[in-house]
């Protein structure tokens, strides 16, 4: 199979099942996004990709550790060396000759707003600049699969912009992209996305596939319903109201095209209510 | 308040580890220290050499501990007197007793043994109501205190601190190391980056091994300098002995980190290696005087060796053919603990599972 992911990987940390065969694949030239609650297995699965992590059963497919870029949930940074003291140990960890990390090192710093705190330690640079450290630290190696654990989390918008401009580029020129993230919209730009829940797959597939699989449609309601079932299956959003009609048909006046946030919402309630069918 | 103190019983309860340290330990160590705090020397080894030395040894009293006797000149054979500095030298004794010189019987002591010495010297002095012979030596003996003829305190503790403080930065500093990376979250960094564990390993120990030797190497230069402790020996023994020695401890702080979750159990362990050591290697308390039930616990401990070393080479000229015990327990030593420490270590950066 192309690509590098997961095959059927499983992992439990005592009683809990923290992945239940679960499967991804990154294709090169793609970024590929993990979308999940907090504690749905998204970093799991990351480590067990980047080799971090052995899993309990199934396979992983990733290349040598030289050829892999990891982002993991801590940025992976020594806070008491300095931004570019922390990339020049990387880069040359993992052999990236000197020249070379030095001209990616300006890029990057430069790309990213990060070349004035260059001097600054990590251990007093923002959650977001940290981020950013973290994500262009992974890049340096030129990795084949460049795996990245929540790089916008904490993020403010424009420094957002940066890093997707960073992971876009680093997907053009043919890396494979794995990147958690909690933000749908996000998500929504990546080429595949795989939806996480308590370990287990909710949904997998280009965001546009997830988006037309769910059942019934969707709708938007300025309250909350009052019928005890349409509750259940009711969540805010945008200052408004929307619930999920599973069985009703297409032309209700007030229903809406359903975005990846509401196909992931609508896989979440699909699931917990065949599970009290079950 | 009451939720104040609710929560840091909580808390407590939750860190075993502390909470055995703070009951167990102050137990145990009171127990062991208890046993070997003692500056009291009942037995002085001893040797006598020349004419009639069997007959002199038999005369003393059992304060000295005979250790051997050298009768005479035998064709290439070497002097008595000799034979019984050398006998010093080599520590197999703290007092040798040399007849049948021109000057009268020579009481040679070893000053680095500075109980022993105090030891000898106090019952010299009381030997004048005793049988013919020891009134005789005690009468027209004179007395010679080598390496140290002033008894100076610094002259013993110098080179025996010096491993102290070897022990400080090669457990306590690099202990802290390993499991820095393991609070800070770079462990898993490291993990999947592309170093053999060797190379992390060394990484990690190099920068402390250097920073060791150099200030052993400051140790010394100040002892020598500011306190005239002097350097009578072969650099390059006590260099070997150093290297063994900072080999020894640097292993002992890698395993101390890679068994600690927190740096302050780091600390709380490595603090534990050293109090042993200070109080039970021979730098303090003489190892004679130290119950034998208590004893053989400064046999597992490297400063111990690194005392015998740095003393015997610094201040009685020791040679390595006399030296070399020392050596072999502290390879052996180093042997275990980097085979522990480098088994831990490669579990420590080995992925972890989840089943």
């Amino acid at each position: 199979m192309n690509g590098w992911g997961t095959h059927e990987v499983s992992v439990r940390f005592g009683a809990r099942q923290a992945l239940d065969r679960v499967s991804i694949t990154a294709l090169p030239g793609q970024v590929t996004a993990v979308v999940g609650a907090d504690g749905a297995g998204k970093t799991t699965l990351l480590r067990c990709i980047a080799g971090a992590l052995a899993p309990g059963a199934g396979t992983v497919r990733r290349p040598q550790a030289r050829r892999i870029g990891y982002l993991p949930p801590g940025a992976g940074v020594y806070e008491d060396l300095s931004v570019a003291e922390n990339l020049r140990f990387r880069s040359a960890s993992y052999g990236v000759p000197a020249p070379v990390a030095q001209r990616h090192i300006g890029e990057y710093l430069e790309r990213t707003g990060l070349a004035a705190a260059q001097d600054r330690l990590a251990g007093q640079l923002s959650g977001g600049m940290l981020r950013k450290l973290g994500v262009v630290a992974a890049l340096l190696p030129e990795p084949e699969l460049l795996v990245l654990d929540e790089p916008t989390t904490g993020v403010d918008p424009v420094s957002r912009a940066d890093l997707w401009w960073l992971i876009a580029s680093a997907a053009a020129g043919g890396a494979a992209v794995l990147m958690s993230t909690t933000y749908t919209d996000e998500a929504a730009r990546a080429a595949r996305v795989l939806v996480l829940d308590s370990g287990r797959t909710l949904a997998e597939g280009t965001p546009a596939e997830i988006v037309a699989a769910i059942p019934g449609t969707i709708a938007v309601r300025p309250e909350r319903p009052e019928a005890q079932d349409e509750r259940r299956r009711s969540w805010r959003r945008a200052g408004a109201w929307r619930v999920w009609q599973p069985a009703a048909g297409p032309g209700h006046p007030d229903t809406v095209t359903p975005d990846l946030q509401d196909a992931v919402c609508v896989a979440a309630l699909h699931r917990e209510l065949e599970a009290a069918h079950a | 308040m009451r939720a104040m103190i609710v929560k840091e019983f909580r808390q407590l309860r939750r860190d075993r580890r502390t909470l055995a340290m703070m009951i167990v330990m102050p137990v145990l160590l009171l127990v062991i220290l208890g046993y070997a705090a003692s500056f009291d020397v009942s037995r002085v080894p001893t040797v006598v050499a020349g004419p009639g030395s069997a007959a002199v040894a038999k005369a003393l009293p059992e304060t000295f501990q005979l250790a051997g006797t050298y009768q005479a000149e035998t064709a290439g054979g070497q002097a008595p007197e000799a034979w019984a500095r050398d006998q010093l030298r080599d520590g197999h004794a703290a007092v040798a007793i040399v007849t049948g010189t021109a000057a009268g019987p020579l009481v040679l002591i070893d000053g680095t043994q500075l109980f022993d010495a105090q030891k000898t010297l106090q019952e010299l002095s009381a030997l004048g109501g005793g049988t013919a012979t020891t009134a005789s030596l005690a009468g027209t003996a004179s007395v010679q205190i080598l390496y140290n003829p002033e008894l100076k305190t610094s002259y013993i503790m110098i080179p025996g601190l010096a491993g102290v403080i070897l022990v400080f930065v090669g457990t306590v500093i690099t202990s802290l190391g390993v499991v820095r990376e393991r609070q800070a979250g770079t462990l898993e960094q490291l993990a999947v980056m592309p170093l053999r564990p060797a190379d992390v390993f060394l990484g990690k120990i190099i920068p402390y091994f250097v920073v060791a030797l150099a200030d052993l190497a400051i140790v010394v230069a100040v002892g020598v300098a500011v306190f005239g402790v002097p350097f009578a020996g072969s650099a390059a023994v006590f260099a070997l002995g150093a290297l063994l020695f900072v080999f020894v401890t640097l292993g002992l702080g890698v395993l101390i980190s890679s068994v600690s979750q927190t740096q302050g159990q780091a600390i709380q362990l490595a603090v534990m290696t050293l109090l042993p050591q200070v109080l039970l290697s021979g730098l303090i308390f003489p190892l004679s005087s130290i119950v034998i039930g208590v004893r053989w616990i400064a046999y597992l401990l490297p400063l111990t060796y690194f005392t015998e070393i740095s003393r015997g080479v610094m201040l009685r000229a020791q040679p390595i053919t006399s030296l070399w015990p020392p050596f072999v327990y502290l390879a052996l030593l180093g042997a275990v603990v980097a085979t522990l420490a480098t088994l831990r270590f490669r579990a420590f950066l080995a992925p972890g599972t989840g089943r």
